[in-house]
């Protein structure tokens, strides 16, 4: 299939309308076959407008006399209108866009065609997460091996080609063990904690059914994770879905482990919410966050309807709580929900950033999303097909991951110095998740990623981030090595609404960055204070 | 001290107020004349001045002993559990005798004692200085005088005795205009803005009723409008809600009809009285205070408080007054319903908009002391009628912190300053908020017998000062804060400075600041260094290489020094928890009801059950 085909008409000339801060935008636009351009005259700053075509999730055309209005409605939430000479040319784009912008196919999308200078393919990307981590868990513990049973992603489509189990099974126990999981997703380790000597495993719900089946290797798998923990170590089972909903899921042949046929295990039962409703609560909040003329009891009201900020604490305690049992009892924890693909890796996610320091670097960050997230098979291209303005009929869409960045973003406001980077650099994930010319966040899972060549066609948005020249923008100036478990409050009145991404555009931060530049020359000792002549070396 | 009969209890505990698990740390109260004391068995202090306390309660007996709770005005709720009844009897009646003083002698202003000498108590008083400010904002000029008029308060009590009024006002009509205004106050200046020749004056509700009238009222209004040379029209700013005002015509007051003064503009801004505010704020606290707050209860409960929008209300009306002044040029007339409350919140939230030197620590301290000067804080340090306390203040201090958010480089001081002065407005250590109006602090001869609270905060202004408060770039800025609903936030730092579990604790600008101070004191070390090295460069030439050299170099720098030295400190730190490290205990947050089930041990028969069911298998 060529893009020619779906780009109606090459140019017309617009204006473009970027918000209430930002001057408007002449010149003549264009539909390439990944993005809207807009070339303003020759004198003009800036240069070029470009945006990518695949960040635009809503598109709403309207016409009038001789010319026409779009809107863009984008996936990082920004909105934007574009008047356009001529009704054909109008309605000419807006076809185009909406055909380019909703393409399926992955090989034909924008990372497969970037470029960028100073960068070279295959870089950044041979930063095996499982593997690297295994070293380090290898360090502290030898009761844990790096099983390649999955090299073919024959045993579990979502999960990585290596994966860490119990020293003590053998592969054929494994391969037993997926079978009674759904999707094929035995326990693995998620996360050592050497203090404790205690374990965070993930896995999904065992197919238990009807008939309350069981499986020996995977009650043996439990077994031997409990036996290879600290000495006397309990166990804690931490289903992310009621108890009544664990019940209910057995009728669909899934459900969740018996008491009796795990011992020294305990089942805990944390519902968190998941799937449509999650993605409407974003889109409610989103939508009171584009209203700027509402009253305060209405915005009051928006904001405790909308549910997002009672997600946040769930998600927040949750996590936590699995965090207390390891550190303060010496239990190991198995987090599961249903799929094991959404709250399950948002509770084992955060559970590390509150105890692991090396997480809350910017390279241990980056390696958690790539374990936890990417690796760990969050089907981001069905999450993030669509955000919160998109009028089709929602699917697979949830914000699941940007709950995991609203939390994060939570714990670096009570905790100012703790996390090595900021809020740039979660504001950046969020878009880079949605819409990105770099092929981290592409398909589904691992074996999808392999299919696809993502790593050998695309690059990695690690190497794009950790460039020096977007250092500035992604790092906490106030930065200090805490070696210390970070225990966030998670009362109401402890958490806020994250105005940085969600009031982005409609109410720009400024005096906020200019005030962030200060800090960043007060940090950095380069400013220019009264009197203080430097003295010439001598 | 014949109010305490125990002045010590042992084996008190004192509870966390948030924990569900009844966490408690046991100590020993402490009841002196002044504060009571509690001293846990970490050897942690914990004071609280009888005269922040609001109320005391005394619950019904429990197992463990005797609840007793204490709720402060600087938002500190305590709640201790006395062993033995008797006790908590004694220290409830001290508490409630302590904590309500009938006469302002009594009051713990007038017998603190900072060891300071008379030339210095009195230097202390000076440093704001009234007629020094009217100076600064350019009066008197061609067009304002100073009226002496009120000398001997003769014409209103509770006006201070120097007043700036029109030129052209003559005794006669500032007379008849006072018999025509409530309480006598008439219209006087409150802030000038020299550039634009307009000024923002302050009165109370004319007494018009249905359709009286008075002309001295009239040409005192007009003499106003006169007074700015730009703009004829002048706006007439009621700040109660339309509805007050007019049921206040039926008791012969009101407000102005603008057909009787030439060129006024009416405008009502509508914020509520101080009745509604501090029920709102009850309401606030009694949310934020909920054990086991839902995020939806805790904003519904935030909505229907409304605390946040009658702040937003405070925050639209100084905006209004600030647009006047600065784009129609128009000068501005304020008034509710005596003139104090609302009336001064939105004359002093209006000028610290415009003038970016009530942005400063002394600037904000001298709009303070005019504050107090026209009735706007109304604290309630006797026992008297409750119903009079307003919650004012506090409301002018969110506002300003809520400014203090948008614009984080328009203020020297920061939220730490607030809070230390929202302490002492209840605290009655100082005299600064003592007494409410001129008359009656010149009666109590309060530079006589109390000290001044702002030199104690000069002395530690290091502690006040914002890191990112850009002088140059703010000086000429009138802010101009946008009050979309979304601006306005939940102050948690206010209403919960004192628990120590609710996060953040750490203020950002506090480490910076440190850095700040670090990096100058780092930079003036390399300018020492340097110096000695030339010296020694300059003796080395002599042949001359000691080991001093090296000394001299030695790690021990100044900064290390200054930080280990220790001052005996005045003022208590208000949170003293804003500086505790990051990193706590998982016990401090309630993150599950499950955390007994931790403890719970495993049935033994689990295990023989498994071995059933895997014989079955």
């Amino acid at each position: 299939m060529e893009f020619s085909e779906l780009i109606r008409t090459g140019r017309a000339q617009a204006q473009l309308l970027r918000g209430p801060e930002a001057p408007p935008l002449r010149g003549t636009l264009c539909v390439t076959g990944h993005h809207l351009l807009l070339s303003p005259g020759p004198q003009s700053t800036p240069d070029l407008w470009l945006l990518l075509l695949r960040s635009v999730d809503s598109i709403e055309k309207r016409v009038a006399g001789d010319s026409g209005t779009i809107t863009l409605r984008c996936k990082d939430l920004r909105v934007l209108q574009l008047e356009i000479e001529g009704v054909e040319a109008t309605l000419d784009i807006a076809r185009s866009i909406e055909a380019l912008s909703s393409l399926e196919s992955v090989i034909t999308s924008f990372p497969f065609f970037y470029r960028p200078k100073g960068l070279r393919l295959g870089d950044s990307w041979h930063f095996l997460p499982p593997e690297r981590y295994y070293k380090r868990v290898a360090r502290e513990t030898d009761a844990w091996r790096l099983s390649e049973v999955n090299e073919d992603f024959g045993l579990c489509p979502s999960y990585p080609r290596a994966v860490i189990v119990p020293r003590a099974v053998d592969d054929d126990v494994l391969a037993r063990s997926a079978r009674f999981r759904q999707g094929g997703r035995f326990p693995v380790l998620s996360y050592s904690h050497a203090p404790s000597g205690t374990v965070l495993l993930r896995s999904s719900q065992p197919l238990t059914g009807p008939q309350k089946r069981r499986c020996a290797e995977d009650e043996e798998l439990l077994r031997a994770v409990l036996a290879g923990a600290r000495p006397g170590a309990r166990g804690f089972i931490l289903d992310t879905r009621s108890a009544q909903a664990a019940k209910q899921a057995r009728m669909t042949g899934g459900g969740t482990e018996a008491k009796a046929a795990y011992p020294g295990w305990k089942r805990l039962h944390r519902p968190l919410e998941r799937g449509r409703p999650l993605q409407e609560s974003f889109v409610r909040l989103v939508e009171a966050c584009g209203d700027p003329e509402q009253s305060m009891d209405r915005w009051l009201s928006r904001l405790e309807g909308c549910r997002w900020l009672a997600h946040v604490k769930e998600a927040l305690s949750t996590a936590c709580l699995a965090a207390q049992a390891m550190e303060r009892e010496g239990a190991c924890i198995l987090v599961h929900g249903a799929e094991g693909t959404d709250s399950t890796l948002l509770v084992t996610s955060l559970a590390q950033l509150i105890l692991d320091p090396m997480s809350r670097t910017i390279a241990g960050f980056q390696e958690l999303i790539e374990r936890e997230w990417i690796q760990a098979g969050h089907p981001f291209q069905l999450r993030c097909a669509h955000s919160a303005f998109s009028q089709a009929r929602p699917k697979h869409e949830a914000p699941t991951f940007l709950l995991f960045l609203d939390c994060v973003w939570q714990l670096g406001r009570q905790f100012p110095l703790s996390l090595e980077f900021g809020e740039g650099l979660l504001l950046a994930l969020f878009e880079h998740a949605y819409a990105s010319p770099f092929g981290t966040f592409l398909c589904n899972s691992e074996k999808e990623r392999c299919l696809c060549e993502v790593r050998t066609r695309t690059h990695s948005l690690w190497s794009g981030l950790n460039q020096p020249k977007e250092q500035r923008k992604l790092r906490n100036p106030l930065y200090v090595l805490n070696p210390l478990a970070i225990w966030p409050s998670v009362e109401p009145q402890s958490l806020r609404l994250w105005q940085g991404l969600f009031l982005r555009w409609t109410h720009p931060p400024e005096p906020a960055e200019v005030a962030w530049e200060k800090v960043w020359q007060i940090v950095t000792g380069r400013e220019e204070t009264e009197g203080s002549q430097p003295t010439a070396s001598a | 001290m014949e109010h305490i009969r125990t002045t010590k209890v042992e084996q008190v505990k004192l509870l966390d107020r948030f924990s569900t698990s009844n966490k408690s740390l046991t100590g020993t109260l402490y009841l002196t004349a002044t504060h009571l004391l509690f001293i846990d068995s970490h050897q942690k202090e914990t004071w609280i001045l009888h005269h922040h306390i609001a109320s005391v309660e005394k619950l019904a007996l429990t197992t463990s002993g005797c609840p007793l709770v204490i709720q402060c005005k600087n938002f500190r709720i305590v709640h201790f559990i006395v062993p033995r009844e008797r006790d908590c009897h004694d220290i409830y009646n001290s508490l409630l005798q302590l904590s309500k003083q009938a006469k302002y002698e009594d009051l713990y202003a007038f017998s603190y004692n900072p060891k300071q000498n008379d030339s210095e108590r009195l230097q202390g008083w000076q440093v704001i200085d009234l007629a020094e400010e009217y100076k600064r904002m350019g009066v008197p000029n061609s067009h304002w005088q100073l009226s002496d008029a009120n000398r001997e308060y003769k014409i209103c009590e509770t006006y201070p005795r120097e007043l700036y009024v029109p030129q052209i006002a003559s005794k006669p009509i500032i007379v008849g205009s006072s018999k025509f205004r409530s309480k006598g106050r008439f219209p006087v200046l409150s802030y000038y803005h020299q550039d634009k020749e307009a000024a923002i004056c302050r009165c109370s509700q004319p007494l018009s009723g249905f359709s009286a009238r008075c002309l001295e009222d009239e040409h005192l209004l007009q003499a106003i409008s006169k007074a700015n040379p730009v703009n004829r029209y002048m706006y007439v700013m009621d700040t109660r809600p339309k509805l007050n005002a007019m049921a206040n015509r039926a008791a012969g007051k009101g407000y102005e009809n603008e057909d009787n003064y030439s060129n006024i503009r009416f405008q009502f801004v509508g914020i509520e009285n101080i009745h509604v505010m501090r029920s709102s704020l009850q309401k606030l606290l009694e949310v934020s205070g909920t054990k086991g707050l839902s995020v939806n209860d805790f904003y519904s409960g935030l909505e229907s408080s409304g605390w946040l929008r009658h702040i937003k209300a405070v925050m639209d009306a100084a905006i209004f007054l600030a647009k006047a002044i600065m784009v129609e040029n128009a000068s501005v007339l304020v008034h509710c319903s005596d003139g104090w409350d609302r009336t001064s919140q939105v004359c002093s939230l209006g000028s610290l908009l415009l003038d970016s030197y009530y942005r400063t620590i002394k600037g904000f301290m001298v709009r303070i002391y005019s504050l107090v000067l026209s009735g706007g804080v109304r604290c309630g340090h006797l026992d008297g009628d409750p119903k009079e306390v307003s919650p004012v203040f506090t409301q002018f201090l969110e506002c300003v912190w809520h400014l203090t958010e948008q614009f984080p480089q328009a203020f020297e001081f920061n939220e730490e300053f607030l809070l230390q002065i929202h302490e002492h407005i209840h605290s009655c250590q100082f005299g600064n908020f003592l007494g409410n109006c001129q008359k009656e602090r010149e009666e109590l001869k309060l530079k006589e017998k109390t000290y001044s609270l702002w030199p104690f905060l000069l002395e530690d202004q290091k502690k006040y000062i914002n890191p990112l408060y850009s002088f140059k770039s703010q000086r000429f800025t009138v802010l101009e804060p946008n009050t979309v609903s979304f601006n306005f936030k939940f102050w948690r730092n206010m209403y919960h400075q004192f628990d120590r579990t609710l996060h953040p604790r750490q203020s950002v600008f506090n480490i910076i600041m440190n850095m700040n101070e670090q990096n100058k004191q780092l930079q003036k070390d390399i300018q020492d260094l340097e110096s000695k090295i030339k010296q020694r460069k300059n003796k080395q030439t002599d042949g001359v290489l000691t080991k001093e050299l090296l000394h001299s170099v030695c790690p021990e720098s100044p900064t290390l020094k200054t930080s280990l030295r220790f001052k005996e400190q005045t003022l208590l730190p208000v949170n003293d928890a804003l500086r505790t490290i990051e990193g706590s205990s998982p016990a401090d947050n309630r993150y599950s009801e499950y955390a007994e089930e931790f403890s719970k041990p495993e049935p033994a028969v689990v295990s023989l059950e498994y071995g059933v069911a895997r014989m079955t298998c």
